[in-house]
């Protein structure tokens, strides 16, 4: 803190915040904070560091809360955005009981919020934006009546119009969807073809609400005839049909005249999945596809051919005096042609499908052509408060939670990595292990001495043969929801020295897996792991070669600890 | 928590580069920056980047790329804000910020960091405590003239000599006088007293087709550089009808009226509910006093209007656009680096221009049309035609020209800059110093005040 750390104040709010007993004293804990935010020297920087300690304190009571809430009231009205976003993360966290609370604090922060997204430090403004689409995941309503101020201006760096796209989006309401919409659309031509495709998919966002708007507009973009815009509106019909089936007629009607326009392989594959599904509703369908299917052999993207294959084999469902010829035409070429070998499998399967007789082909192929289930889903997304309130006004909204989530999961992989045992000694005393992998390490009982080695190799047979001469020593089930990752499994047994002999494979059920483990003393673990498909508990056996039931212990907590984190990760 | 602080240059050489932990690998971070950031991917943004476990964020300051990284996952915006403030600071010591400014003050920018990030963690960041510990003098490249008249900018004195007596001294400095260091305290005293105020507003603006306003949107600023010795007190006075909010009235007629006000925590605002004045004792070097935001309605009419007139025959790909602007300013003002921005269909080959003055230019460039004006003066009103041929957009044949607008033309957007005005009609009465300097030299005090448009755009 500046210049602050000799501060006896300071040095006492320090002390305050580690002290229990100190802060069981709400008086003279109020007191403290209290002297440390009226003095003088205190400036933004020792606000935000202030503001941070207070983070590690919990009132007891309701009363006490708003208290200080009250106390610190004036950070809000801070002029540095640092200290306002420091304390509402604070109010937030504080108030977590009290929804109430949080939304008056986000009321109050919008207009330093709004401020910041307009601010001329560009850098600034993105870290705004970021914080503003995390707000309204949780409080979809929050900006809607500000939504100009998210208007992209020409001068803007790329990110930053990105962002306000992605707000826009989300802030769109039945008051301002025309205005939005018509903005958005002059987005589409904009020079920057990134740009333009962003925010056709975000029209594409918008139309799961307001679809007949939507598709008006992006029917009007087809007319300009550009490759980047034709693909990425082909993209969005595609997506939008299976979410809101009402909106099918108008799309099947834009899209005759479009396969000129398209090179790429996504939106060619967006179009035949949309001639195949909906070929009967589109006249000049079969007549695209045989255009296709002329030109496959030019055609160097092997999942457009997969697609082209189930999209033919549809249409000859509905239409099949028009597709027979060129149906037969494609097959002869992936059969005997083609080079790849999912092509060709795909091919064949196809041919023996229809060998099986028509009926067979359509129990399998007519699937249901839209599912606007799914869409209620994404839209469900709407998060408490709470479940943020901890990442505000820290990178995480910065980078994007799904980002972060790979960026932390590889610095803590990173951490980790050289400073773990070469044997796996879980049970070695507190100061060695390293900070992270503490919480582990307490979950396990106090197990004496297993070692389990790491260079244990056993094979196959020789599993089989010492499973069946053995007898089960211990047998529990552990409660397991959903199908299991065999690799993440795998590779966190690998971890803690334990072998995998065999598993199955995802999804298969009922779902097994033999694991192997050897102890320094030569005692052998024998493992298996076995979900039922219906029940929702994985259950264990294990065998032991030498009966000692303090290593067995242990080694059941060990399998425990990885199958508890695994099952954590995944739910 | 900073891990360790760089300055780039626009093409990616180190300029400063610190270790304030030295948790993590040596000068090459720097060069990883440069080569992460060129080559990011278009959908992720550069500000905030990580490799292994480090975090770099940084800001862009005029061309300088000012980088600090952090393993820590802390508050984006307080980080923000410290590189703002450190490139402000760098500004007040070096006079201005730039390449040249930097390499040739090397010794100061490292003796300024020092003061200011201690083991990474920041000590202070205010002119006041810093003066005490800052040796080095900036070196300057040329000899600072205050009457260097070849320069455009202009700060117009008000009344200095006095106190109260606003004698309406036309006097004009070029705007480059601010851009000079921070004198310690042994430099001479006779360039020591001046102080200068600037009132900047920047104009946001939407325009619908029909010609109604979508949207006006005012960021304001009062910021204040000053070279007198700290702890000088000065009085600010500001138009008497300002209103802060929508329901407060002052004074007849419509007043100035403004959303939102926040102040630097360092103005004392005793005065402000009765007669609009602002007393503070500023630091040395560079502060901003007062940002205000005003959005809908604006008391005056807006600056600039455009009429355009679009003829487009779809048959022979022929586009006609006409454009009218009319400068709503008054008489006496006047908008400089007028430039017109008008996206145009892809394809378009050949562009043929009628304009309305000689000093105008116009070309094509990016899928664009640029209309470069000058100088408009406040009530004027200026035109130009221009023909271009868009061979690559077929539409149905044998139509008759029709005045809707192809798609992908538009929308027209304005850049300028407006001195002497505020849109908000916010001026600054008087500037008042309440000390007596130990020299002779009276203080001087140049007041500017400036509108420029961040984004004023108009749907054709």
């Amino acid at each position: 803190m500046p210049y602050l750390g000799s501060e006896d104040v300071v040095k006492e709010l320090k002390k305050a915040l580690c002290n229990p007993h100190v802060q069981a004293d709400r008086l003279r804990y109020r007191n403290v904070i209290q002297r440390v935010i009226r003095m003088p020297k205190l400036d933004q920087w020792g606000q935000a560091e202030v503001l941070n300690f207070l983070l590690r304190y919990q009132p007891r009571s309701e009363e006490e809360l708003f208290d200080i809430l009250n106390l610190l009231d004036s950070f809000l009205k801070s002029s540095s955005p640092g200290v306002v976003m420091g304390a509402t993360k604070l109010f937030l966290i504080l108030a977590k009981k009290f929804p109430h609370v949080q939304t008056d604090v986000l009321v109050q922060v919008k207009g330093p919020l709004l401020a910041a997204c307009s601010s001329e430090s560009r850098e600034l403004c993105f870290a705004a934006l970021c914080h503003v689409r995390q707000i309204l995941h949780s409080l979809p309503g929050h900006f809607s009546s500000h939504y100009k101020k998210f208007f992209c201006f020409y001068s803007e760096p790329h990110y930053i119009k990105l962002q306000k796209v992605e707000v826009l989006c989300e802030l769109v309401n039945d008051e301002n969807v025309q205005q939005v919409l018509e903005e958005l659309r002059g987005y589409c031509t904009d020079v920057s073809a990134d740009f333009a495709q962003a925010a056709i998919f975000a029209i594409g966002g918008i139309a799961k609400t307001y679809t007949d708007q939507c598709v008006q507009i992006l029917t009007e973009l087809l007319g300009l005839r550009q490759e980047h815009i034709t693909t990425v509106v082909v993209q969005t019909f595609r997506d939008l049909v299976w979410l809101c089936p009402q909106c099918t007629e108008a799309v099947c009607q834009a899209l005759p005249g479009c396969e000129e326009n398209i090179q790429d392989s996504e939106g060619k594959q967006a179009l035949i999945w949309l001639l195949g599904v909906h070929g009967e509703r589109i006249p000049n369908a079969p007549y695209v596809l045989e255009d296709f299917v002329e030109n496959v052999k030019s055609e160097t993207f092997p999942a457009v051919k997969m697609e082209l294959l189930t999209a033919l084999l549809r249409l000859f469902l509905s239409r099949p005096a028009e597709c027979q010829d060129m149906l037969g035409r494609l097959l002869h070429y992936c059969i005997e042609e083609e080079k790849d070998m999912a092509v060709r499998d795909r091919g064949l399967f196809y041919y023996r499908l229809l060998l099986a007789g028509i009926d067979e082909v359509k129990r399998i192929l007519c699937s249901p052509k839209s599912d606007p289930s799914l869409g209620l889903l994404e839209d469900q997304a709407e998060r408490p408060v709470n479940s943020w309130a901890s990442d505000f006004n820290t990178l995480v909204p910065v980078y994007g939670k799904a980002r972060w989530a790979t960026i932390s999961k590889y610095q803590r992989a990173e951490r980790q990595g050289p400073e773990l045992p070469n044997t796996a000694s879980f049970a070695t005393p507190g100061p060695l292990i390293p900070e992270e992998s503490k919480e582990t390490v307490q979950e396990l009982p106090d197990s004496e001495a297993l070692m389990l080695v790491p260079s244990c190799q056993l094979t196959a047979e020789y599993f089989e043969k010492t499973w069946f001469s053995l007898k089960v020593a211990h047998q529990q089930v552990f409660p397991w929801r959903g199908a299991v990752h065999p690799d993440t499994l795998q590779m966190a047994l690998q971890v803690v020295n334990i072998q995998t002999i065999a598993m199955s494979r995802a999804g298969a059920h009922p779902w097994k897996a033999y694991l192997g483990a050897q102890d320094d003393t030569g005692c052998l673990f024998l493992t298996e792991l076995l979900l039922e498909p219906e029940s929702s508990e994985m259950q264990i056996s294990v065998k032991q070669n030498e009966p000692r039931t303090e290593t067995l212990n242990s080694f059941i907590s060990v399998l425990e600890t990885v199958l508890g984190t695994i099952g954590d990760i995944k739910s | 928590m900073i891990s360790q602080f760089f300055i780039l240059s626009s093409k990616g050489d180190p300029l400063i580069y610190k270790d304030f932990r030295g948790d993590s690998g040596g000068r090459d971070v720097a060069e990883l920056f440069y080569r992460k950031l060129t080559g990011l991917p278009g959908d992720e943004s550069p500000v905030v980047m990580h490799h292994d476990d480090r975090h770099f964020i940084h800001i862009r300051h005029s061309g300088l790329y000012l980088v600090a990284t952090t393993s820590e996952n802390i508050s984006p915006f307080s980080l923000l804000e410290l590189l703002s403030r450190l490139a402000t600071l760098l500004g007040d010591y070096c006079g201005s910020l730039s390449e040249g400014t930097i390499s040739r003050n090397v010794a100061l920018v490292y003796e300024l960091l020092d003061e200011v990030l201690d083991y990474g963690y920041v000590q202070t960041t205010s002119m006041e405590m810093l003066r005490n510990f800052i040796q080095t003098e900036a070196v300057v490249s040329k000899p600072f003239s205050l009457f260097d008249l070849s320069s455009v900018g202009l700060i117009v004195a008000l009344g200095a000599f006095q106190f109260g007596a606003e004698t309406q001294q036309s006097k004009v400095a070029p705007s480059s006088a601010a851009s000079r260091p921070i004198l310690t305290s042994r430099s001479d005293q006779s360039q020591k007293n001046e102080v200068f105020l600037d009132v900047v507003e920047r104009l946001s603006v939407l325009i619908a087709s029909n010609g109604s306003l979508l949207k006006v949107d005012v960021q304001g600023e009062i910021r204040l550089k000053s070279f007198l010795p700290s702890g000088s007190e000065m009085r600010i006075g500001l138009t008497e009808e300002f209103c802060v909010g929508k329901s407060e009235l002052r004074g007849y007629g419509p007043g100035i009226r403004v959303d939102e006000v926040s102040f630097h925590s360092s103005v004392l605002l005793e005065e402000f509910e009765s007669h609009r004045i602002l007393r503070l004792q500023p630091p040395q070097g560079e502060l901003t006093v007062m940002r205000y935001q005003l959005s809908d309605d604006l008391p005056s009419p807006l600056p600039f209007r455009l009429f355009p007139s679009v003829q487009w025959d779809r048959g022979s790909g022929r586009l006609q656009v006409y454009l009218k602007l009319r400068c709503d300013l008054p008489p006496k003002s006047q908008a400089l680096n007028v430039r017109l921005h008008l996206p145009l269909p892809r394809g378009v080959v050949s562009l043929s221009q009628e304009l309305s003055g000689p000093e105008q230019k116009a070309e094509l460039g990016e899928g664009a049309l640029r209309w470069d004006l000058p100088r408009v003066q406040g009530g004027s009103q200026l035109s130009g035609l221009f023909q271009m041929d868009v061979p690559g957009l077929p539409g149905p044949p044998g139509q008759a020209p029709s005045t809707s607008a192809p798609l992908g033309l538009g929308p027209a957007s304005l850049s300028f800059e407006l001195p002497r005005h505020t849109c908000s009609g916010l001026q600054v009465r008087f500037l008042r110093l309440a000390f007596r300097p130990c020299g002779n030299a009276n203080p001087h005090k140049w007041v500017r005040h400036l509108s420029h448009s961040d984004a004023y755009v108009i749907r054709i």
